[in-house]
């Protein structure tokens, strides 16, 4: 029953939200969210104060990092605000190597004393722990950036909307839910800020301003005579954009089979909050799915989560070397696969991109946690395994002698390393809609929407639920589905891939609260596909009675 | 950084309180030091140390709440955060759910510190490594594990007189040996609140051996098995299911507690006579704080008894809206065991499968607390009362109220992430397919 590592927001039985106790920090009022901070001058001042005492210490190597963590957390319940949390996190990290082997260190007390005192913390950590390291660190070059700076492109900064604002905003759209028939209503809105200042021996200084934004709901339909009950998460997706991402522009929706309106960059909660009562009423009187194998047509929302799990994990070096084997496991993607250059990780359509600088993604950022610029590189090209993500301590052991800039730390008191970027299906080629898909399959499911995941430890074995089920017979959607899940192998999935609309059916999927290592680290990071077809997966009924 | 006394605390707390102008004010103070040492490929990977310390003020005008924090504990600092906490509550809306701070209460004297825990050093956290990675090394395998220490206080004081502190010690190890042919892995998870009662050597020495004994495993086809779950793999299903007895969620008809017809299943029989499930804050193998996060007395409490259910969590709020009394959230869950030591069980099984742990659970299906995983670590193939050969991993599709009817026995119970838990056997088990992970 330990849940030590979380903080719960919103005290509410099975509808409390749990945030990883990471993302916390002092609690502080809105206006304060407004105040500067630190001024850039005075933070490469004291970003000097710890390169400079490192390097007197015998420091190879350092890097510093001043953070200010800004978060604004809304809860509501039907008509009910639960919480409005603001935080703010504000402390340096400094990473050094000395005799070969990284040390880290971090303290809230930014003076030049307290930096100071880290600072030889760290040293003294790297020197004790150099008499058992085996292998002097590799840093692959960098450019010097000198003094650059960069910011989430964005139209409305979520510090400048009233609260009022906000909480009026989800509890509309629980209204809405509401007089469709919902009995439940859960939303919430999660917004962060970080100012992050990179500074490093190698000749950079990078003031970075970075937002995200993540709108949520759940919206609950009971039949009590049945005893039963269906559950319809939002159709959001979590962003690196600002407050505009809740405007609902019309030119950001398509319509999807069966009616189902998605969203692009632009969200419309009420009017998903809508369609969710309706949907959620509909679950409970729709067919129970017949087990077998069918053409699974993957809208992106959905097979974001499934590009997560079953590329995004593998191909993270430090699995595939074992860092991570007792946490989050190994992976099947392993060196003399890609070695080979021949592995088949999917079918020739399928091209797998790693990014961290598309606009609007979770990823994205104009340097990483260790002063590399962004870029972007493929993972999966015509299919095969071509890549892997890589920091600088890393590309030397892949025979590559550039890092890919996916290095990330969730907060000043957290050392950086190796971090999922973005990683997304490309779109097909050849002018393809999601209704021409639809047509074209006789056999098959709809799916949208995150719902269950599961894979195994070398992300071979997986399943995946989802939001909303319809079947499609002969080319045409038949009705509503429920208790789908299907299961599938990761590379036989990715070889099954037989079609990907094209580049107007485009869209982004986002984990806000992605963990890896130990102590645990959450990261947020996006997956762009369009509608993809899949045939022949193998589909289980996950009805049961009890 | 400093781990208070009660009186310290209770000084901190109380200086606090005296800038408060609110209707209603509640403090809590807590501190936690926190050591670890992380491996892998047999070495060592990182190595941290963390403190945190942090004063929490709740502020109340009617039923408009504010709440602010601070880690500084100074005069000037503790009379800041009162005010912030004032300030914010004024502009806060309406909290219907509000419920006043409760008054004195009584709470039984806590056992879950332990000294030993609170001196642990980096040296000996290095030697714990050490004794992973050395034997692992003489056989062939290669150790990735974690250790994490850590001791701390909670304090809490509030303008009605109520006054609780606990001071607590825990102490995490995990870790995963995998043959260097790739083909064989094991594993062991540790907790105590006494690091007295650990011994790395002893379990690394059984990952060791699971990971040896599992290498080249055979695959069978998956169904509906016997099997013989370890303390570990049951856990996560046992304590999610535990999570769910929450009479809010019942009563509003979205729990697998709910009935048909409307009303809850509390009362009923839900699982095999034999399954008892309890708490208890002063269990000397799960020891907890005796008081819960609101302050209320944590006592032991009967969930599940012989199979029917005996108490399902009540909030404050929801207890008064109910016209009962509260029962709150525990901190611990122990499922009654038996003599039967884990060989017992295999001897006793004809046929069936025995699980090390079960990993990357999530639910499927709240209605009936479907969940699906993987077996991981070491799973192997019993015969005629003997462990035959390592079977390759297992996803399952499975409720634990399905599961805890199907049961067949129930052995000795092991700590395991704080709980107490038995090893059960339980049949057919369903397994849904094949996984080639090691």
């Amino acid at each position: 029953m330990k849940r030590r590592n979380f903080v719960q927001l919103s005290g509410m039985g099975a509808a409390s939200l749990l945030v990883p106790a990471s993302m916390m920090g002092n609690v502080i009022e809105t206006e304060a969210l407004l105040e500067p901070g630190m001024d850039v001058v005075l933070k490469k001042k004291m970003a000097d104060v710890a390169l400079n005492t490192a390097k007197s210490l015998g420091a190879t190597y350092a890097d510093a990092r001043i953070g200010r963590y800004l978060n604004q957390y809304v809860f509501t319940r039907e008509d009910k605000v639960q919480n409005v949390v603001n935080t703010e996190s504000f402390g340096i990290g400094i990473r050094v190597i000395a005799n070969g082997t990284w040390g880290f260190a971090s303290t809230n007390s930014v003076t030049e004393d307290g930096i100071k005192k880290a600072t030889q913390q760290a040293v003294a950590i790297a020197k004790a722990n150099s008499k058992i390291q085996k292998e002097p660190v590799q840093l692959a070059p960098v450019e010097a950036h000198g003094e650059v700076s960069w910011k989430t492109p964005l139209t409305k900064d979520f510090k400048d909307v009233p609260v009022s604002e906000k909480v009026d905003l989800l509890l509309s759209a629980n209204a809405a839910a509401m007089e469709n028939g919902a009995n439940f209503v859960n939303s919430a809105l999660f917004m962060v800020n970080e100012q992050k200042y990179f500074a490093s021996t190698d000749g950079s200084y990078i003031d970075q301003d970075v937002h995200r934004i993540w709108p949520t709901f759940s919206v609950t339909a009971v039949d009590r005579a049945a005893g039963k009950f269906k559950t319809r998460q939002a159709m959001s997706a979590p962003m690196g954009m600002g407050y505009e991402y809740m405007d609902g522009l019309a030119s950001e929706k398509l319509e999807g089979p069966a009616g189902i309106t998605l969203y692009r960059k632009s969200y419309d909660i009420v009017e998903d909050a809508i369609q969710a009562a309706n949907q959620a009423k509909e679950m409970l009187s729709a067919k129970s799915v017949d087990p077998g194998k069918y053409d699974l047509v993957l809208e992106p929302n959905h097979l974001g989560l499934t590009i997560h799990e079953s590329v995004g994990h593998p191909l993270e070096l430090d699995r595939v070397l074992g860092y991570e084997a007792n946490y989050a496991g190994t992976s099947f993607a392993t060196l003399d696969k890609w070695k080979s250059g021949d592995f088949n990780y999917g079918s020739k359509i399928v091209n797998l991109v790693a990014d961290k600088t598309q606009v609007g993604s979770l990823g994205a950022v104009g340097y990483d946690d260790e002063g590399v610029k962004t870029k972007k590189w493929d993972l999966v090209r015509n299919g095969t395994l071509v890549n892997y993500q890589a920091i600088r301590d890393q590309v030397n052991i892949i025979d590559q002698n550039e890092s890919h800039g996916c290095c990330y730390a969730q907060s000043w008191n957290d050392v950086q390393f190796q971090r999922m970027p973005n990683v997304s299906l490309e779109p097909g080629t050849e002018k393809y809609s999601i209704k021409d898909m639809v047509k074209d399959v006789e056999k098959g499911i709809y799916i949208a929407g995150r719902g269950s995941y599961s894979i195994d430890q070398q992300r071979y074995n997986f399943q995946f639920g989802g939001t909303v089920f319809y079947e499609i017979k002969n080319g045409e959607i038949a009705g509503m589905l429920n208790d789908v899940a299907y299961q599938s192998n990761t590379q036989e999935f990715w070889n099954s891939c037989a079609k990907i609309c094209d580049e107007g059916d485009y869209r982004m999927f986002g984990s806000f609260f992605d963990g890896k290592g130990q102590p645990s680290q959450v990261s947020a990071v996006s997956h762009g596909s369009s509608t993809s077809r899949f045939n022949d997966i193998n589909v289980i009924n996950t009805g049961r009675t009890i | 950084m400093a781990i208070y006394t009660e009186e310290e605390a209770r000084k901190i707390m109380e200086k606090a309180l005296s800038f408060s102008t609110a209707d209603t004010c509640e403090i809590n103070l807590s501190g936690e030091e926190s050591g670890n040492i992380r491996y892998a490929r047999n070495t060592v990977s990182t190595a941290g140390h963390r403190s945190n310390q942090s004063l929490v003020v709740q502020s109340s005008f009617g039923k408009k709440s504010g709440t602010a924090t601070i880690d500084e504990f100074d005069d000037a600092s503790l009379e800041k955060v009162v005010k912030r906490a004032e300030e914010l509550a004024k502009l806060s809306p309406e909290n219907p759910e509000f419920m006043e701070p409760l008054e004195q209460q009584s709470y039984d004297k806590a056992i879950n510190f332990v000294e030993a825990t609170a001196n642990i050093t980096p040296e000996y956290r290095a030697s714990v490594a050490n004794d992973s990675i050395e034997p692992a090394a003489a056989k062939d395998v290669t150790a990735a594990g974690f250790l994490d220490d850590s001791y701390g206080f909670s304090a809490m004081l509030n303008s009605k007189g109520l006054f609780a502190y606990n001071k607590s010690s825990n102490v995490d190890f995990t870790v995963t040996m995998r043959t260097n042919d790739g083909t064989g892995s094991g594993w062991v998870a540790r907790d105590f609140n006494d690091i007295g009662k650990f011994n790395a050597s002893e379990a690394s020495k059984v990952a060791i051996g699971k990971a040896v004994m599992s290498r080249e495993a055979k695959a069978i086809e998956p169904g509906k098995y016997t099997v013989i779950l370890e303390p570990a793999a049951a856990e996560d299903l046992i304590s999610n299911m535990a999570r769910s007895l929450n009479a809010r969620t019942a009563d509003e008809g979205r729990s697998f507690m709910s009935k048909e017809g409307g009303g809850t299943k509390m009362g009923e029989k839900i699982v095999d006579e034999r399954v008892n499930l309890w708490s208890d804050p002063l269990h000397p193998e799960v020891p907890t704080s005796t008081w819960s996060g609101d302050g209320q007395a944590l006592k032991k409490t009967v969930w599940i008894e012989n199979g029917v259910v005996k108490n399902l969590a009540y909030d404050r709020f929801w207890a008064q809206e109910q016209g009962v009394e509260p029962v709150p959230f525990p901190n611990n869950i122990i499922m009654g065991g038996g003599d039967a030591s884990l060989e017992d069980l295999i001897k006793g099984t004809k046929k069936g499968i025995l699980v090390t742990r079960l990993w990357y659970i999530r639910t499927v299906d709240p209605q009936t607390l479907l969940y699906t995983g993987l077996t991981r670590d070491g799973t192997f193939y019993i015969e005629n009362g003997q462990i035959k050969h390592p079977v390759k991993n297992f996803r399952f599709n499975e409720s634990p109220v399905i599961m805890l009817n199907n049961l067949e026995a129930l052995g000795q119970q092991v700590r395991i992430n704080g709980n107490l838990i038995p090893y059960m056997k339980i049949r057919d088990f369903t397994f849904t397919s094949l996984s080639d992970a090691v």
